[in-house]
């Protein structure tokens, strides 16, 4: 059976027929013809086909695309301006090596991006958490982490711990 | 993928009258992060699936504080429970089992219903629930009922639910004062993997803070499905729960556990794990609730 569903898509308003059994990938892959989202095992384990679903980072391989009536849906196209000048999470990215291959990327950028718009300030293990989800088979991570740390805000501002000896007239902090 | 029809039910009633309606080829799907690997796979190949996730009900774990019950809607995700901080605070149990379960992608959709009715002996969901003497409310064309969570699992795959029911609700009965609990999930790797072992405990204890009062001890994938280790709850309950009587019950434990060989590990390995485990999650639970009353 097929059905009419509106939904936002990268920041536009879209009505269109999508098939009951079309999964968001396929839609957006197949139907809408948007290939930055990649996809690996179609089974949730690899992450390369990670979006962004009303503010939370999904696989969509396994979301129907029926599913998708009334929400928002960014992937990774809607992360460069319209000029072209790329996301910071992209520029980081490319600036520390994050990408080789670039197969894993949208997937890793999209887990990154849910996590930063939610904690702007993630540390490293929230960072860990966040792409556990993603596989590389080529950077062994580091750069990846890195990348993603570079845009994050690191740890939050809070009142500063001062290391300071009684006889020490210059207090470290 | 097989071509289907996806039905959106908005009510309990209106999703088990679709059911009856097509019987033998529906199929419910919540999240769907089980259903639609097996419709790929070709496991499963319903005409119709019925969803789950237009029905309205609740969406946070919510406490009666009259009658001290928590309540878990079926069909609220695994990410939402881990979000919460009642849970995270006074059933860390079950925060300590669903913030490892799968990836953030699977836990913003997979919910802990279908964990629990997919009925895997890996089910991480249901380790802690089965400690917490979790009920399951199951409504379906012949009403409610309500059964604990220790019985609801029948073997690999197999669980109470049967046709057109479905499993609605977890509600966890008052939590004992002094009570601390813990959960490990045991494997190679910290994410995306199903658990070589989980192991679940949660400790009561007597006024003095050293008497256990009351053991839960759960474990999952050390049977065919996920059972309480019955014999080394016995011994320690009345005991001082030290390293010593804890490293007993984990003994006690392992001899329970029917342990097999499979890909993620191996029998022997796991029956040694089983007493590790229980000692170290013992201790952990200790210190939570001492920790728990100090903060009282």
């Amino acid at each position: 059976m097929s059905r009419d569903i509106t939904f936002t898509f990268n920041g536009n308003l879209l009505t269109l027929t999508v098939e009951d059994h079309w999964t968001l990938l396929h839609l957006i892959r197949e139907e809408l013809g948007y290939t930055g989202t990649k996809e690996g095992c179609g089974s949730g384990e690899c992450g390369a086909c990670t979006v962004i679903v009303d503010g939370a980072a999904v696989n969509s391989c396994l979301y129907l695309a029926a599913e998708i009536n009334g929400r928002s849906l960014v992937t990774i196209e809607g992360l460069a301006a319209a000029d072209g000048t790329l996301h910071p999470i992209q520029r980081a990215f490319v600036d520390h090596g994050g990408i080789q291959c670039g197969f894993c990327s949208p997937g890793m950028i999209m887990s990154a991006k849910a996590l930063l718009d939610e904690n702007s300030h993630a540390a490293e293990p929230e960072i860990l958490e966040a792409i556990a989800g993603n596989l590389c088979r080529c950077t062994g991570y580091v750069q990846i982490i890195e990348s993603i740390k570079a845009v994050s805000g690191g740890e939050p501002e809070g009142p500063r711990v001062v290391a300071w000896r009684g006889d020490d007239p210059h207090p470290r902090s | 993928m097989r071509k289907f029809t996806y039905l959106v039910p908005k009510t309990l009633n209106e999703a088990i009258s679709m059911h009856t309606s097509y019987d033998g080829r529906t199929r419910y799907i919540a999240g769907g992060t089980d259903v639609l690997v097996k419709l790929k796979e070709g496991k499963i190949g319903p005409d119709y699936l019925v969803s789950l996730k237009h029905i309205i009900c609740q969406d946070q774990p919510f406490l009666n504080t009259e009658t001290g019950e928590l309540y878990i809607g079926a069909f609220m995700t695994h990410r939402s429970i881990e979000r919460s901080s009642l849970v995270e605070h006074q059933y860390p149990i079950l925060h300590d089992a669903v913030k490892n379960i799968g990836s953030v992608q699977i836990r913003n959709v997979a919910t802990i219903g279908g964990n629990l009715v997919n009925a895997v002996p890996s089910a991480d969901g249901a380790i802690p629930l089965i400690a917490l003497d979790g009920k399951a409310r199951i409504y379906g064309p012949k009403g409610d009922r309500l059964i604990d969570l220790a019985r609801f699992f029948l073997g690999p795959g197999q669980c109470e639910i049967q046709g057109a029911e479905i499993l609605t609700e977890i509600i966890i009965p008052r939590l004992e004062p002094r009570t601390g609990s813990a959960y490990i999930k045991h494997g190679r790797r910290e994410a995306m993997e199903l658990p070589m072992l989980g192991v679940g405990i949660l400790l009561s204890l007597d006024p003095d803070m050293a008497t256990c009062a009351k053991a839960r001890i759960c474990l999952g994938v050390a049977a065919p499905t996920p059972f309480r280790a019955l014999a080394a709850e016995a011994y320690l309950r009345g005991k001082s729960v030290t390293e010593d009587s804890l490293t007993e019950a984990g003994k006690i434990a392992a001899g329970e556990s029917r342990v097999r060989d499979s890909i993620r590990g191996v029998a022997w390995y796991r029956r040694e794990m089983v007493g590790v485990l229980v000692k170290r999650m013992g201790l952990l639970a200790l210190e939570r609730a001492r920790n728990m009353e100090l903060n009282m």
